[in-house]
């Protein structure tokens, strides 16, 4: 009898030991999303709400995000709308999601008018800096833009990012009249961002659909 | 390559092949004595070798029933006892609590039964009839009556006198018989007060006659066991099936209520500890959760312990009785904090779970509701009950674990035992195939050289007469078979010395 209760004792702990071993568990992520509030993108801002709502309700302790604008020159710091990295609490993180909409809401209300170019690629190397610097294993950066780049003349932005172990999703990339006259400039479009991405060691993905946004980053 | 080999001998296939075939069925002829030898070892050796395997698994599994006899049957034993030392108890209990009031019982029976027979006695007395009342009337009836009207005065006064003597006699009658009445009235409490005194010793009686009867079969059943019995065996086995049975269903219905009570800390866990620190895969707060629910179990554990329902730690239930009483209101106050946080931490787990649903209808823009909030009490005082009573109903979990741990011996060796018989069968088997498709092989051999052989026959059977092959074969058979009988001999002692070897370090590895 004695034997036995020892036996089953020691199987016990010698499994729960067993449990814990080896395996990891899930990991953190962080999430850039640009806005491009360039020209008449401004109209899409009230689907980026939506998508930015989405993310907080997907996103849990432990993971970053951040909202910057896309603007005429957007490698600053001046352009990041919001950015935290939630609480371990579940209570303290909830109060974090809701400050964060309040910013974000804030910042759609208040914008008037557009910027007169696009910078793309500067959104593009603020966001990595920033995910990088998170250290989190799923880094993603969301471009919610049309992808039709237009840089302020002097700014130079022909160099390969560097964008290991990124995953970058583009966002309703809305289809502009020249596309209409010849939608190869579309394909065109979304090939060369796909190009500079991959090269720079980058994942690409293009999520058109916001019917299908349980596609956007990977649930726990 | 391969084409070069076979057109070795002609550039003709069919001739080349046909040379091979003549050079292999040559050599095989040659080698035919030795490939049969082989086979035929080969075949006996591994039927040898599984036979002997089956023997051995024979002999553990007999050591391993003749062990579990042994071990149920001590454990049968010693439930007996246990049982006829608790209804020795009881009526010692019973003897102690009932019959020391017997002298009181006894008293008042006596009481009772001398209050009756004074009743009946006084009911008994009758009103004496006034002295040679009898007499007198007789000696004036006797009188004669010569029509004087003095004398007729006087027995008309006597007449009265006795009219209203006897008036009077019949009124202190009917009050002594009234008195009488009421003295009979007055005795029917005390009969009742005697028949509920009887009916508590008839109680008493027959208690006692249960608890002797109760004893005669745990006497019965304890006899039977210590002879040994295959009844009493069999009874036992059953028993310990059933009880594995019911412990195990129990367990599984107190492990979904462990579930349930892990459903309603972990995520408040997570506001102490943390959300995103992990140990190993899991959650350090599930974990943590995990942990206060067993320490809760632990706690019932010791309790029970203390309080001898249960036997698992023979220490505790040998500790001093000032110790054990310790011990039982330590366990007992952790319990009932830890019931009491978890209280808490339901009563938090209904807060985060509202604050979270606020902030989702936020975020997908819905205004929030306040429907029914008169009513948002109730699934709170819910969760905080669950999580109050819950660790109570967990802490009785030592009961059906005991009598698990106690079955759990006996069923593993009925399925050990089968196991072992399933490998017999297997064995054997394997064995016979082995040495039959050895026989099978030997005959496809000469089958293969069936025409070298053929001829050999033929050459034998013209040059040999009969009875010389005859003889010569019987030699060659009755050596063969002598020195089989032998060899099979020799390999018989050596199997048995090798299953007793075997026998005897299984039987010491499983004791």
């Amino acid at each position: 009898m004695k034997t036995t209760v020892k036996i089953c004792l020691s199987i016990l702990t010698m499994s729960m030991l067993l449990v814990g071993c080896d395996t990891k568990g899930p990991s953190q992520r962080a999430v850039f999303f640009l806005i491009d509030t360039s020209g008449t993108y401004t109209e899409e801002l009230n689907k980026a709400q939506s998508i930015m709502n989405y993310l907080l309700a997907t996103l849990d302790s432990g993971d970053s995000i951040a909202m910057a604008r896309i603007d005429s020159g957007s490698f600053s710091e001046k352009d990041i709308i919001a950015k935290t990295t939630f609480d371990t609490r579940p209570s303290t993180a909830n109060d974090q999601k809701r400050l964060f909409k309040h910013q974000i809401d804030q910042f759609v209300d208040s914008l008037a008018r557009g910027s007169a170019n696009t910078d793309i690629t500067g959104g593009i190397l603020q966001a990595a800096e920033y995910v990088n610097e998170t250290q989190a294993e799923e880094k993603y950066i969301l471009i919610f833009s049309d992808l039709e780049e237009d840089l302020k003349v002097g700014h130079i932005r022909d160099f390969p990012i560097e964008l290991k172990g990124i995953n970058v999703v583009a966002l309703n990339v809305t289809k502009l009249r020249s596309d209409n006259i010849d939608p190869r400039d579309y394909q065109n479009r979304l090939n060369h961002w796909q190009g500079r991405v991959t090269q720079g060691g980058g994942e690409w993905r293009v999520l058109n659909d916001l019917e299908r946004l349980d596609k956007l980053i990977k649930t726990r | 390559m391969s084409n070069q080999w076979l057109l070795l001998w002609s550039d003709h296939p069919t001739v080349s092949v046909m040379v091979w075939f003549t050079i292999i069925v040559l050599v095989l002829y040659l080698g035919r004595h030795q490939a049969h030898n082989l086979l035929s070892s080969i075949g006996q050796g591994v039927y040898s070798t599984m036979r002997l395997w089956s023997f051995t698994l024979r002999r553990l599994e007999q050591a391993l029933k003749q062990r579990n006899r042994e071990v149920l049957l001590a454990e049968g034993a010693r439930a007996c006892e246990k049982s006829i030392e608790r209804e020795f108890e009881r009526v010692n209990d019973l003897v102690k609590r009932e019959l020391s009031q017997y002298p009181t019982l006894h008293r008042e029976i006596s009481e009772a039964i001398e209050s009756i027979e004074n009743d009946y006695q006084k009911s008994s007395d009758i009103t004496p009839l006034p002295p040679a009342w009898g007499d007198v009337v007789e000696t004036i009836t006797a009188l004669p009556n010569n029509g004087d009207s003095t004398v007729n005065r006087i027995l008309s006064n006597i007449k009265k006198a006795v009219e209203d003597s006897h008036q009077q006699t019949l009124k202190a009658y009917k009050k002594a018989a009234a008195e009488r009445h009421q003295l009979l009235a007055s005795m029917q409490p005390n009969w009742r007060k005697l028949n509920e005194k009887m009916g508590k010793v008839n109680e008493k009686i027959t208690g006692l006659d249960d608890r002797s009867n109760a004893i005669d079969e745990q006497m019965k059943k304890y006899e039977a066991i210590r002879a040994n019995s295959d009844s009493a065996f069999s009874a036992l086995s059953s028993s310990a099936l059933t009880q594995f049975f019911i412990s195990g269903l129990v367990l599984v219905v107190a492990i979904l209520g462990g579930l349930i009570n892990f459903q309603l800390i972990a995520m408040p866990m997570s506001e102490m500890v943390g959300g995103t620190s992990y140990i190993g895969a899991m959650k350090t707060s599930d974990i943590a959760a995990l942990v206060i629910i067993l320490i809760e179990i632990a706690m019932g554990l010791f309790l029970l312990e203390s309080l001898r329902v249960t036997h698992l730690f023979p220490m505790i239930s040998s500790m001093d009785d000032r110790m054990r009483k310790r011990m039982m209101i330590v366990s007992f106050s952790i319990l009932f904090i830890l019931a009491g946080i978890e209280a808490s931490l339901a009563y938090m787990r209904d807060l985060l779970a509202l604050d979270r649903e606020a902030l989702q209808q936020s975020l997908s823009g819905m205004s929030a509701t306040a429907a029914n909030a008169e009513f948002r009490w109730i699934p709170s005082i819910g969760q905080m009950t669950m999580g109050f009573i819950l660790p109570f109903a967990l802490a009785f979990i030592a009961i059906p674990l005991e009598s698990f741990i106690h079955s759990l011996r006996s069923v593993l060796s009925v399925l050990a035992i089968g196991v072992i018989r399933s490998l017999q069968v297997i064995v054997r088997i394997i064995g016979g195939i082995v040495r039959h498709t050895c026989n099978a092989l030997i005959q496809l051999y000469d089958l293969v050289i069936m025409l070298p052989i053929s001829m050999e026959r033929l050459y034998n059977s013209k040059r040999n007469p009969n009875h010389l092959s005859a003889s010569s074969a019987t030699t060659v058979t009755e050596k063969k078979s002598s020195s089989k009988g032998k060899k099979n001999k020799r390999q018989t002692m050596d199997d048995d010395l090798a299953i007793d070897t075997m026998v005897d370090n299984l039987n010491q590895t499983i004791r």
